[in-house]
């Protein structure tokens, strides 16, 4: 009987340890829902969302402070990955956080910058280049569209253009099927 | 079982024939535009020659607007791609943006040249001891003079070439087996010219460092095996094998021509050069042999103008750059009932909307059809499941499957399912009875497929520099915290230091 109460409370102690050692050194860095939230979101940094980034807007949805349908760069098809992961219902876009838009960049006309560095502070993904009183220059493969650098410009030398549609950009369109061809005018 | 190294099974390429799955047996249609010899067509008044002939970068221009050019000078540069040379002798009218030879149907850059009728070459560095040159030497050749696979993927050959050199290569297979109706060129061009196919495969084999040589052709090409073989007859083409085999559609396709020859599968996201093989055409050969012993660029090829549409169907030698509507009028124009015009065959090519589109490396076919040809559209019903697409895949798909996928927006199950193994070859196509535009779906399918790997590309780096900017403003603001704290303590002990002082100077002053 005492033998039988010393393995236990031994082996009660042993897992015990075990376990709070564990809690304390494997303990994950980042909450693996969060990374499943941030994953499916377009990254674009936009702010679009209320929230000053992507992934604050998954922090957000992850602890339900945030619905999912406030991301227009990802739009619906967005928003049906996320109902998807989540286990709940797609829903149309929130119209108060803007419009479902085919991606843009953005240009910097050189002749008009004055070299303030507003912009390069504003962008989220550090995608400006430039030094005070210098010209600035956006790295358009890493402009992400979100427009973050127009508002800041004191001399409005920032414009949008879309992304160019080159030959090799071109993909072969979805077939029409017996219902499109009825639904088209 | 056998478990052999793949690689030394490979050896035996072409020893044996074996089969592929599926494929289909078609009306071949090519004897009509086999009848008469090859000829050059007159130079025509312009040619637009594009600066992007194949997958991959756009060529940068190296003349501009009123420059004279001569025939076979460069004309536009691309490091890891072809170059593109000037057609003929003239004078360059635009470098701007036409109408493509492209499904798109889109414009893009290209170089007008009004020909001067002079045909004034550039002086032309021909490597003269062929068979002793370093493979580097002979590599360096290829691109220079703009050489890409004329079978119709127009990848670069000297590409292809330095993958081969890394990779050690046994045999390289020439691919004459034209398997798609209607299409000539390849065939006539080995009847025609089949000693400089014959120096071609030699200075391939060279270039690569294969030990083997192996041409394949299709069996019912009678003439051309007789041709082939006369000219690989010399002593030091002891390498070379013609290979005669059975024809069924699509037996030409890269993959399917190894697995025929060697009864292996080039594993779907591998490639040839795994097995040690590489695959060339035919063309490509003939166009090796004049880039290195001539050191003349890629500047014409065959290609077949045929099709119930055209008068006198033909193969003609043309200058890349001709507008197609020039080589119908070279082969007797169009017929009365021409209703539609294709590039490539009628089962891999696409319709084009105007015949002023130019002669590009990859074409080799231009087809008229009329409209008996071509199939009145048929209404499209649901699939019902029949399995006949799987029956005719080549590539051993489940086309039906991959459809319900695709028209789903399933890509993850599409892209495991193997959509992106699909050759195109439009087998499924023509056995559904239910008349689904499959290869249409998976031409789709693809484009999403590749669109999403460069949105993932694009979201990674995009999240990867939101997190290096973060971390650098957090600690940015603790360091300037830890500034402003030290500066306190400073100011703060200053202050001490002072009260201490003027403490002690009080007392002593009681004093």
């Amino acid at each position: 009987m005492l033998t039988a109460v010393a393995t236990l409370t031994t082996l009660g102690l042993a897992f015990g340890l075990g376990l709070g050692w564990a809690g304390i050194r494997l303990r994950l860095k980042s909450d693996p829902a969060v990374d499943r939230i941030d994953a499916l979101l377009p990254q674009t940094q936009c702010a679009q969302c209320g929230f000053p980034g992507c992934r604050p807007y998954a922090e957000a949805i992850a602890k339900e402070e945030a619905d999912i349908n406030q991301c227009p760069p990802g739009g619906e098809a967005g928003v049906r990955a996320l109902a998807d992961l989540l286990g709940r219902e797609a829903k149309p876009l929130n119209p108060d956080n803007g419009e479902e838009m085919p991606k843009t960049v953005v240009v910097i006309d050189e002749q008009r910058c004055i070299g303030c560095t507003l912009c390069i502070q504003a962008c989220p993904v550090d995608a400006i280049v430039g030094a005070a009183k210098l010209m600035h220059t956006v790295i358009e493969s890493e402009c992400t569209g979100c427009n973050l650098c127009l508002p800041p410009c004191p001399v409005d030398c920032i414009d949008v253009v879309g992304v160019a549609a080159d030959i090799q950009q071109w993909r072969t369109p979805r077939p029409m099927t017996q219902q499109t061809l009825a639904a088209a005018p | 079982m056998n478990f052999a190294d793949p690689i030394d099974i490979a050896r035996d390429a072409g020893k044996r024939t074996h089969h592929f799955h599926g494929g289909l047996r078609l009306r071949h249609n090519k004897r009509i535009s086999c009848q008469v010899p090859v000829e050059r067509p007159p130079l025509p008044d312009i040619l637009v020659v594009p600066l992007l002939q194949h997958a991959g970068e756009t060529a940068e221009p190296l003349v501009k607007a009123g420059d004279r050019v001569l025939k076979g000078q460069q004309i536009g540069h691309c490091e890891p791609c072809a170059a593109v040379h000037a057609p003929t002798s003239g004078t360059v009218e635009a470098v701007e943006d036409r109408l493509m030879t492209h499904a798109s149907g889109m414009t893009g850059p290209c170089v007008i040249i009004r020909p001067d009728r002079k045909e004034q070459w550039v002086e032309l560095e021909p490597i003269h001891d062929v068979l002793t040159a370093s493979p580097d030497s002979l590599i360096i050749r290829l691109q220079e003079c703009g050489l890409a696979g004329l079978g119709g993927a127009v990848f670069p050959t000297h590409a292809k070439a330095l993958d081969g050199l890394e990779r050690k290569i046994h045999t390289l297979i020439l691919n004459g087996a034209e398997c798609e109706p209607y299409i000539s060129c390849d065939e006539m061009l080995m009847r025609e010219q089949p000693d400089k196919i014959i120096l071609g495969a030699r200075i391939l084999r060279r270039a690569l460092g294969a030990e083997r040589v192996v041409i394949a052709i299709e069996d019912q090409m009678g003439a051309v095996y007789a041709a082939l073989a006369y000219a690989a007859k010399c002593a030091e083409c002891k390498s070379i094998t013609v290979v005669k085999i059975t024809k069924i559609y699509p037996e030409g396709g890269e993959r399917q021509l190894i697995q025929v020859l060697t009864g292996l599968e080039v594993p779907a996201d591998g490639r040839p050069s795994d097995l040690g093989l590489v695959c060339q055409n035919v063309a490509t050969a003939a166009a090796v042999a004049e880039a290195v012993t001539e050191g003349k660029p890629l500047i014409e090829r065959y290609v077949t103008v045929t099709g119930n549409g055209i008068s006198q169907p033909r193969n003609l030698l043309a200058l890349i750059g001709t507008p197609f509507s020039h080589l119908v009028k070279a082969c007797g124009g169009y017929t009365a009932h021409v209703a539609r015009l294709v590039v490539g065959g009628p089962m891999m090519g696409y319709a084009v909307s105007n015949d002023a589109t130019p002669m590009v490396k990859a074409a080799n076919c231009i087809l008229a059809l009329t409209q008996s040809d071509i199939a009145a559209p048929q209404v499209e019903m649901p699939c019902i499941r029949c399995g006949e697409c799987a029956r005719a895949c080549p590539a051993t798909l489940l086309p039906q499957q991959l459809h319900m996928q695709i028209k789903n927006r399933l890509w993850d199950e599409a892209e495991e399912y193997g959509l992106t193994a699909c050759i195109e070859c439009g087998c499924c196509d023509f056995v559904c009875p239910s008349h689904i535009p499959l290869v249409e779906w998976f031409r789709y399918g693809k484009g999403e497929l590749h669109q999403r790997a460069i949105e993932t590309q694009a979201t990674l780096l995009a999240r990867e520099r939101f997190e290096a900017r973060e971390a650098r403003l957090t600690r940015k603001k603790l360091e300037l915290a830890e500034k402003m704290s030290r500066r306190k303590q400073m100011l703060k002990d200053k202050a001490a230091h002072k009260e201490a002082a003027e403490k002690a100077h009080g007392s002593s002053a009681d004093a």
